[in-house]
């Protein structure tokens, strides 16, 4: 198990009823998609904010991720939707 | 993601800010080319908030504080480094913007135009696909119609650089 703090934005954000949490994460928790996968499982609002894997966004210590790729010693992760700035 | 920078041309400067403000764009302007004389193009652009046929209250920005100032700056480098760039200014606000207000502001320094228009171009493109920001709508009526989805679009327009 590891801490580490997840953040989220916009509609992830409102749909999970959170904007950041502490959670300690389980060692079968490699990538950005184990750990969206592990999220849903959490709950209805956290199944419900995740249900489309595929638009969701993830940043390791502020940095952008594939969901393939490791989360390694992560202190912060961020979920969002697709940016829509500028 | 914008493809990793290299080293950086040696007297490049680079400006980001995020800010709940307005910005003086004629200001802005000066502050790159203040001083210089190795300037020969400017190329500036502006984006502001549309009234969306007479609907819109205001747009609601929020961002990711941290990644957002990290991630336009990346794309600014990246730019510099790739059009050679003599300077690049890129400011965008957050918080809630009324219609005809000011969103966000990217400015482009080279020798020549065409480095000028393609580096502006190419920190928008990017800034639109990975920058941490999101729309949300609030409509005349008093509802919120909601978070603003990504356009295919965008995504388009970003690829045509790489």
């Amino acid at each position: 198990m590891r801490e580490v703090r997840l953040v989220y934005f916009a509609w992830v954000r409102e749909r999970i009823g959170l904007s950041d949490e502490i959670v300690s994460l389980p060692e079968a928790v490699v990538t950005a998609g184990d750990l969206i996968t592990w999220l849903k499982g959490r709950g209805e609002d956290y199944a419900a904010a995740l249900e489309h894997e595929n638009v969701i966004r993830v940043a390791v210590d502020q940095d952008h991720v594939e969901h393939d790729e490791p989360l390694g010693s992560a202190r912060e992760i961020a979920l969002f939707p697709p940016m829509t700035g500028g | 993601m914008a493809p990793a920078p290299s080293p950086l041309t040696a007297r490049a400067s680079i400006t980001v800010r995020v800010q709940p403000g307005d910005f003086d764009t004629a200001a802005e302007i000066d502050a790159l080319s203040a001083g210089r004389t190795d300037i020969g193009a400017v190329v500036t652009f502006s984006g502001l908030c549309r009234e969306e046929k007479g609907q819109l209250a205001a747009l609601e920005l929020e961002h990711y504080p941290g990644m957002a100032e990290a991630e336009i700056r990346r794309i600014c480098e990246t730019a510099v480094a790739r059009f050679d760039l003599q300077g690049a200014t890129a400011i965008h606000r957050f918080g809630r913007i009324a219609p005809g207000d000011r969103i966000v502001l990217v400015i482009a320094a080279s020798t020549h135009r065409q480095a000028a228009f393609d580096g502006a171009s190419f920190i928008m493109d990017y800034l639109k696909t990975a920058a941490p920001f999101w729309k949300k709508e609030h409509l005349k009526d008093g509802t919120a119609r909601g978070w603003v989805s990504a356009k295919d679009t965008d995504d388009t327009a970003r690829d045509r650089w790489s």
